[in-house]
């Protein structure tokens, strides 16, 4: 008997692995081999499960158990246990917040109850590093089906009747993309897949590089055949190793069974795909960027018209598609645009993938249909607010997109809802913010993150959000002038409206929607001084509780600046003109009685 | 490794390659499917449960039925071993006792194709956590 009787799933993906997943793997391993089990039992290591929150995931076949937070010294206790005597290992099963139950199957837990895999299909399930594994859940059969029996402009007409938009973030018609590329004239085209993932806490194409990277080359092989292309280029930046390193094995693979290469299926068709490395900077996933980055040039963006479907990658017309858009390309193809266009809303077809990040209970990487709301996402997916705090807002689409509130919870998500509301879909980051949350400093993050990646090249972009980061830092630090509102809003209109890319354009938009949704609380930073969150230091102050008080003088000797005052054994005052919040007073104080607030009482100043 | 050269060879290729995780198709729904698990502990394969399970599973698959064969603890009834828990789609498990492989074909022909009941049935005397869940 040369098949398996069980399969134990151990995810591969980054986030696991950096919590020893590669150990308990071999462990695993080891531990079979001894038990005698190796010829039984089968450990492979798979893609992103997506519940990353609870990782090491561990999934044991055929009866779908999955075991959540997996402890290399697990292991044995696993084989023994579950695997020879039948009996579920209780603790590492996943705890349901709600009912207090332990779950063993997957699809009862709420994480996955909403979600529908579509450009994660074989995220988890396949070994990413083995090709015949993709071969059996379908991979090449559309890129066969196609060659053999569609015409280029029949293709198109599938993608573009599946109503699939660009997932990278504008939310352009794939398929119309690929008609216009296919129709200008060229002795040598290029197909690009941008895998310049830059938003800070995203990580969707990460997953899929790295679950399933077959999906991948073989959607830009059915767009090289579409759009008359023989070259296909990945950019993909030099910090994602395991990405980098399971796209070459798929490579190879593909070209040992001549999928990809001279001929592919017998037909006059040929289509390689080289890597092409990024160093990360964020600018280089806008599309001229990307090309000018991978000719050997600096990464900077060049005004549109042309765009690269005319003039690209060495002045040839180029297509420009990102991962988790070529991911979807292959199920349209094999299950048919009338499929794909029947999940999600009027004008966005099919599903999104998101990854959830920030103050959530359940972080990870889910996909849904559009048209999903985000209560249903961050409340039922995401199992809510971490440590039971209060939803306050919820960041999408990155550096160029704006932040959501409570009355957004219910809207739909598409690329429309999400611009009218004053975000973007970007590529798919979601972080969540509570209570504890200022959302000065957060416009102010993601400022600082623009001025570090602007390639410098547009004034409003290299000045204008320099002066923007440092108004917000005025204003976090207490000494913005009340005119700094309106300085701080129209600035930002001229940044929009003038700046050269994308990416300088849409720069302002943390700013804008958080000063739409939480003016409050700019005016409080501005106006009276105050950070309700108490996340920006300089607005806090260092007030003595008078009941606690004893008056025993310690913090009025300690204090280098004497802003401490008060008679012996009565309540001391901390004068906060003076004061120059040291905190030497705090440490000094037996009693307990000094603490950090983020407002005092006016009557306790003057003395 | 041989060269795929038209869409039939890769349907060939995926026939072939398709075993290795068939066994992860069908996991997505286990409940959809006939489920049989043999009583694997120690006194299971001393009284042949290896056999009866190696069994099981190439006959179920040379007779084209979709189904899950596991192995599982000690079920308790070791006066009866080998045992063989069989649950059919949308019903209540059942324990069968004694089982060989001549009970085994006799399991899989009346019993998992015409649901008929045969002898040998052990009354099921407890809940597990998954039929809770359900």
């Amino acid at each position: 008997m040369s098949q398996y009787k069980m399969h134990i799933l151990v995810c591969g993906g980054t986030g696991c692995r950096s919590s020893q997943s590669g150990l308990i793997s071999e462990l695993f391993q080891d531990e079979l081999l001894r038990k005698g089990l190796k010829n039984e039992v089968q450990v492979i290591r798979t893609g992103c499960f997506g519940f990353c929150e609870k990782g090491p995931i561990v999934k044991i076949l055929p009866d779908n158990t999955f075991y959540t937070q997996v402890k290399p010294e697990d292991t044995a206790e696993i084989i023994d246990e579950h695997i020879i005597k039948g009996r579920k290992v209780t603790r590492l099963l996943y705890l349901d917040p709600d009912t207090q139950e332990y779950v063993s199957d997957s699809k009862h837990m709420g994480f996955y109850k909403k979600q529908l895999r579509v450009a994660l299909r074989n995220c988890g399930l396949i070994d990413p590093e083995n090709i015949d594994e993709a071969i059996a859940r379908d991979a090449y059969q559309a890129l066969g089906k196609v060659l053999s029996e569609y015409t280029p402009e029949q293709t198109i007409d599938i993608i573009k009747r599946s109503g699939l938009r660009g997932r990278g973030g504008a939310g352009f018609p794939t398929g119309l993309k690929w008609e216009i590329t296919s129709k200008n004239p060229a002795n040598q085209k290029y197909v690009v897949c941008n895998a310049d993932e830059g938003d800070p806490g995203a990580f969707m194409d990460r997953s899929i590089l790295e679950g399933d990277p077959h999906s991948v080359l073989e959607a830009m092989a059915i767009c090289g055949y579409c759009i008359g292309a023989s070259k296909g280029l990945i950019y993909v930046r030099a910090e994602y190793p395991l990405a980098v390193k399971r796209l070459k094995v798929a490579i190879d693979q593909a070209h040992q069974y001549g999928l990809l290469g001279e001929h592919i299926f017998g037909t006059d068709f040929s289509f390689d795909i080289n890597l092409r490395y990024g160093a990360g900077a964020f600018v280089c996933g806008e599309e001229t960027a990307l090309i000018h980055s991978m000719e050997g040039k600096r990464g900077e963006p060049t005004n549109k018209p042309p765009f690269p479907a005319q003039s690209g990658y060495l002045g040839k017309p180029t297509n420009v598609n990102n991962v988790e858009t070529f991911a979807n390309v292959p199920v349209i193809i094999l299950k048919g645009a009338e499929w794909f266009s029947s999940i999600g809303t009027e004008k966005s077809k099919g599903t999104k993938v998101f990854a959830l990040a920030g103050k959530i209970n359940n972080v990870g990487l889910i996909e849904v249909p559009m048209g999903t709301t985000l209560r249903e996402i961050i409340f039922e997916i995401g199992g809510g607010i971490k440590n039971g705090k209060k939803f306050k807002a919820v960041q999408t689409g990155g550096p160029s997109g704006g932040c959501l509130t409570e009355k957004h919870l219910d809207t739909p998500i598409d690329y429309e809802s999400l611009t009218a509301a004053g975000s973007m879909m970007g590529s798919g980051g979601m972080i969540v913010l509570d209570e504890d949350d200022c959302m000065v400093s957060v416009a102010k993050y993601y400022l600082g993150f623009i001025v570090e990646e602007s390639c410098g090249k547009c004034a409003p972009c290299r000045i204008g959000n320099k002066r923007l980061y440092e108004i917000l830092e005025r204003m976090t630090q207490g000494k913005a002038d009340p005119e700094d509102l309106d300085k701080l809003r129209n600035l930002c209109n001229v940044i929009g409206d003038t700046a050269l890319c994308g990416l300088g354009q849409t720069s302002p938009n943390p700013v804008l929607s958080t000063l739409n949704n939480f003016i409050e609380e700019y005016e409080e930073h501005v106006f009276e001084k105050k950070c309700r969150s108490g996340q920006c230091h300089d607005l806090l102050y260092y007030v003595i509780d008078e009941e606690e008080c004893t008056g025993c003088g310690a913090c009025k000797r300690v204090c280098p600046v004497n802003a401490i005052s008060g008679e012996k054994k009565q309540p001391h005052l901390i004068d906060q003109k003076i004061c120059i919040k040291c905190g030497s007073c705090m440490e000094k104080c037996q009693f307990d009685a000094i603490n950090l607030k983020n407002e005092y009482k006016p009557t306790t100043v003057s003395v | 490794m041989t060269e795929i050269k038209t869409l039939a060879d890769l349907k060939k290729k995926q026939e072939e390659v398709k075993s290795r995780i068939d066994l992860r198709n069908k996991a997505e729904n286990p409940e959809a499917r006939v489920q049989v698990k043999v009583a694997m502990a120690t006194c299971g394969i001393a009284a042949g449960a290896k056999k009866v399970m190696e069994y099981f599973v190439e006959e179920l698959e040379k007779r084209n039925i979709d189904a899950i064969v596991t192995q599982t603890g000690c079920m308790g009834y070791c006066f009866a071993e080998p045992t063989v828990e069989v649950i059919l789609p949308g019903k209540e498990a059942m324990v069968f006792g004694y089982v060989d492989n001549v009970r085994a074909d006799e399991i899989i022909e009346r019993y998992i194709k015409h649901g008929e009941l045969v002898d040998g049935i052990i009354p099921q005397n407890y809940d597990t956590i998954e039929q809770e869940e359900r």
